[in-house]
């Protein structure tokens, strides 16, 4: 029995990957539980140039769930590539870097600068809602989706997953273009755009007023999008939204996913992602599987 | 580690809505850090950071005050409960700056929790600070602060104790070569712009909606006057008061 996986020609040690943007760099999580166990780790969305991100509140708590408005905060690809990573590769888990842009020609440069920076996977997050004049544009229609996907297939060489936002038009249709257009893999769901009013201050909170709702409270919607495109896709699908316990996991690795990713559960649990990794190896001891490829739903 | 499940020790009201709660640790805090605390199986999604206000051998006190829901549940927890805890969290006071000066500690409300220890701290150096501490009504662990400061003085809001009015009124900045406070961020702000007019450092303990708590998530930030980012949870919570924007 092993959780040693491949996803897209990269072997994992588990398909327990940390989700970009709640996971940093990884190390700022090193000594709050033991990284080096993760199958892998997005990093924080990248885009060419640093940002600063999104002014006034970033997060509100709501039911089984929270909103974010960080607005791409990051240091740059460069920076990254040069500070960041090299710190990466010595957690050990697999180096998954994401990458989101305002422009086309911003996410080739992007890109081009990550192919020859010695990350194992790229994860293009076409679906930044947060930022104004970024990703939401390109996640929601196909014909959009596409030109990214496309331009960024050309200067990227490596194994490339795109990462799909559940407010695509039509979550089946945007997958198969971004597999035509030459994802190798697709990893869904981004963040769904949700809002809050604070009723003492009689204000939407964000000054963006929308936000991006992630946790438990959008795992349904998440897994039913990651059914679907599994069954309309010729290429591995990893599953996140909401994932907080093993069950979770195992749900999506039902429905056919790959791999998942866990990003909320980590601000409430630092162990959630090792607890996770230890309740799906008792699950394929139970159930007497080999491979998280035996994981599979009844015929 | 630094994130595991811990007993409640106790845990009892010590004023109107402000709980005092014991958990076991055998990590080592530095004054001015902070907790993430989570009650088992809680409804909730997030930890709250609640900041260390004690901590003797293998025993952390907190001092909270209930203000919603994630409070209201850490204040019915018994003794034997379990809680998910995590930290030490932040950076600390700057005890290295203060040593052999004169210090002023300033507290607002709930906000005293994480001065405690720092007025431990300088009179373990044989300098002991003066302390001002101002509450809306009645005061509250005032007597744990009496041993280790030098003058003690309080105010209040509605005066039932101490000089009736706001903490700021108690002293003259100039008088001290630096000092800390923690309090609501429009006292925060007085004294920064009464230190500033004065020539004297201060330092701040920040609060900001946190959900990771350790630097990696990005949703606390706070900004400096250059407009440049600082994360709340592992920049701070301390700063220095002259190089926030309070307004941002
Ligand atoms: C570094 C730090 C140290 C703190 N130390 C103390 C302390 O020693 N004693 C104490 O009583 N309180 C302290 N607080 C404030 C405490 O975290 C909040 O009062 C608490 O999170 C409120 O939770 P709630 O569910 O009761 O309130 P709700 O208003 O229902 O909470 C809703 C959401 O907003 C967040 N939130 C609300 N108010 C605050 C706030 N002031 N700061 C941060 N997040 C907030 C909550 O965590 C939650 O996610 C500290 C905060 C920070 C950031
Ligand atoms: C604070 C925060 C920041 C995020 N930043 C990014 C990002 O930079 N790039 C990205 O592709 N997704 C980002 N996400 C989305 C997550 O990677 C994930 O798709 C989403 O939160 C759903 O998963 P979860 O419910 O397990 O968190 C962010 C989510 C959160 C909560
Ligand atoms: S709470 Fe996540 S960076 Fe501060």
């Amino acid at each position: 029995m092993t959780l040693e996986t491949k996803l897209l020609g990269v072997t994992l040690k588990n398909p327990v990957l940390m989700a970009s943007g709640t996971f940093g760099f990884g190390e700022e999580y090193a000594g709050y539980l033991d990284v080096s166990r993760l199958g892998g780790i997005c990093s924080k969305g990248l885009t060419l140039h640093p940002r600063e991100g999104n002014y006034g509140p970033r997060m509100w708590e709501t039911p089984a769930g929270m909103l974010n408005s960080v607005g791409l905060q990051n240091p740059g690809v460069e920076h990254f590539i040069r500070h960041e990573l090299p710190g990466m590769r010595g957690l050990g888990p697999a180096i998954i870097a994401n990458l989101g842009g305002g422009t086309i020609e911003e996410y080739v440069e992007g890109a081009r600068l990550l192919n020859s920076a010695g990350i194992d996977i790229l994860e293009l997050n076409i679906s930044c809602p947060n930022v104004k004049e970024g990703g939401a544009n390109f996640g929601l229609k196909p014909a959009i989706a596409t030109q990214v996907v496309s331009a960024v297939r050309k200067v990227f060489s490596g194994p490339m997953l795109v990462k799909l936002s559940p407010g695509a038009e039509n979550i089946v249709e945007m997958a198969k273009a971004c597999r035509q257009a030459g994802a190798d893999g697709l990893s869904l769901i981004n963040t769904l755009l949700g809002m809050a009013i604070d009723v003492e201050q009689r204000k939407p909170v964000f000054r963006n007023i929308a936000a991006g709702l992630s946790g438990p409270a959008v795992r349904p919607v998440a897994l039913r999008m990651v059914y679907d495109v599994v069954r309309a896709v010729d290429c591995p699908v990893v599953g996140l939204g909401g994932i907080a316990t093993w069950r979770d996991a195992v749900e999506f690795l039902l429905a056919g996913a790959a791999a998942v990713q866990v990003g909320t559960a980590v601000f409430q649990n630092p162990e959630a992602p090792l607890e996770i990794i230890d309740g799906l190896q008792r699950y394929m001891e139970r159930h007497g599987f080999e491979h998280i490829s035996d994981i599979r739903l009844k015929k | 580690m630094p994130s595991e499940m811990v007993t409640v020790r106790s845990n009892q009201e010590v004023g109107e809505d402000v709980f005092e709660m014991r958990l076991p640790s055998s990590v080592p805090a530095k004054p001015g850090q902070f907790y993430m605390l989570r009650r088992e199986g809680s409804a909730l999604l997030l930890p709250r950071a609640i900041s260390l206000c004690n901590q003797e051998e293998d025993t952390l006190t907190f001092l909270y005050k209930v203000v919603g829901e994630g409070t209201a549940e850490l204040s019915n927890m018994k003794p034997g409960d379990k809680l998910r805890l995590t930290g030490p969290l932040g950076n600390g006071w700057p005890l290295e700056e203060l040593s052999g000066k004169r210090v002023l500690l300033v507290g607002g409300g709930i906000g005293i929790a994480p001065l405690l220890l720092a007025a431990k701290a300088l009179r373990q150096q044989g300098n002991p600070a003066d302390c001002c501490l101002g509450f809306p009504h009645q005061p509250f662990y005032q007597e744990a602060f009496q041993p280790d400061c030098g003058a003690l003085s309080i105010a209040t809001e509605s005066g039932v104790a101490g000089h009736k009015g706001l903490v700021t009124q108690l002293f003259d900045p100039a008088d001290y070569e630096i000092v800390l406070c923690c309090g609501p961020t429009p006292m925060m702000k007085a004294v920064v712009a009464l230190c500033k007019a004065a020539g004297t450092p201060v330092w701040v303990s920040l609060e900001n909606r946190m959900a990771c708590g350790v630097g990696a998530c990005l949703v606390c930030t706070c900004s400096d006057h250059q407009g440049k980012n600082r994360r709340t949870c592992k920049d701070g919570p301390i700063f220095r008061g002259e190089e926030i924007n309070f307004d941002a």
